[in-house]
């Protein structure tokens, strides 16, 4: 199973529809990777409306993604993040703090200008 | 009354079988969106401790329902290494894999009861329960 990356000008667009196992999980990390190296973006939305779990080992690997992009100059907004993952999240003492994150894909993209317009 | 089924933990897969049929009994039993992510997320991590340190072993589910209280009760059982310090890993951020050190001292946290028996060389059962409100 592979997540699909769309590109729309500067920007990647990925919306995860299907349930996150390890190795998807792994394998989205190192194709958005290439897929930034190879095309140049400056922005990358991830948005998680489909996804209704994620425990430590996704948001681990969440959190590497931005990361990452971010020292290969691409901002990561994630967006759609369901109220009660939020609130697992913080029951696993996860905080994302440093992850910048929107309500849903338009705002994410809203953000992503201004972030990269700064 | 009671049911109990398991999940049986040897490939990566069998994590996310074993959250989803967590989370289908947790419906049932009428648990609420937020604690059905609760439920399955703290499944989701001890299937994954299993499968990352015991090698294999089983995840079991029991709908419990009495006259005063309902709930869902979850055994993940193996026989691998065992833990030889308990205190130690219930700590948030130790991590012998590089993890995040979240999924013990969450699940306690996600979930209502929390005990977990473990025997060095023997292997690992953490029985915790999660009651409907
Ligand atoms: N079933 C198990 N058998 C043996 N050791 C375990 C088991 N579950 C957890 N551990 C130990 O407890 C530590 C903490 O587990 P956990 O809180 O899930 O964090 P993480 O999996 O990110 O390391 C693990 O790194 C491992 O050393
Ligand atoms: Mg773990």
């Amino acid at each position: 199973m592979r997540i699909p990356i769309l590109k729309l000008h500067n920007y990647l667009l990925i919306s995860i529809q299907t349930e996150l196992d390890d190795k998807t999980a792994i394998q989205f990390q190192e194709d958005l990777l290439e897929k930034i190296h190879g095309s140049g973006a400056t922005g990358v939305v991830i948005d998680l409306t489909s996804v209704d779990i994620v425990d430590s080992f996704i948001a681990k690997v969440l959190g590497d993604v931005v990361t990452m992009s971010d020292l290969m100059g691409a901002k990561v907004v994630l967006t759609g993040i369901q109220p009660a993952v939020a609130v697992t999240l913080i029951d696993l003492g996860i905080h994302l703090q440093d992850v910048p994150t929107a309500l849903d894909l338009e705002q994410g993209l809203i953000k992503l200008r201004q972030e990269l317009e700064e | 009354m009671s049911d109990q089924s398991c999940v049986y933990i040897k490939k990566e897969w069998d994590i996310v079988a074993a959250r989803q049929m967590g989370r289908d009994i947790a419906t049932k039993v009428g648990f609420g969106t937020v604690d059905q992510a609760r439920i399955a997320t703290a499944i989701s991590e001890l299937a994954r401790n299993i499968y990352l340190y015991a090698g294999s072993g089983k995840i079991c589910f029991e709908a419990i329902e009495t006259v005063q209280k309902k709930g869902i009760n979850i055994k993940a059982i193996d026989e691998g290494p065992g833990i030889s310090d308990l205190a130690q890993v219930m700590e948030d951020g130790f991590s012998t894999s590089g993890g995040l050190g979240a999924g013990l001292p969450g699940v306690k946290r996600l979930m209502d009861e929390f005990d977990i028996v473990s025997k060095s060389g023997e292997g690992t059962t953490i029985e915790s329960t999660k009651w409907l409100r």
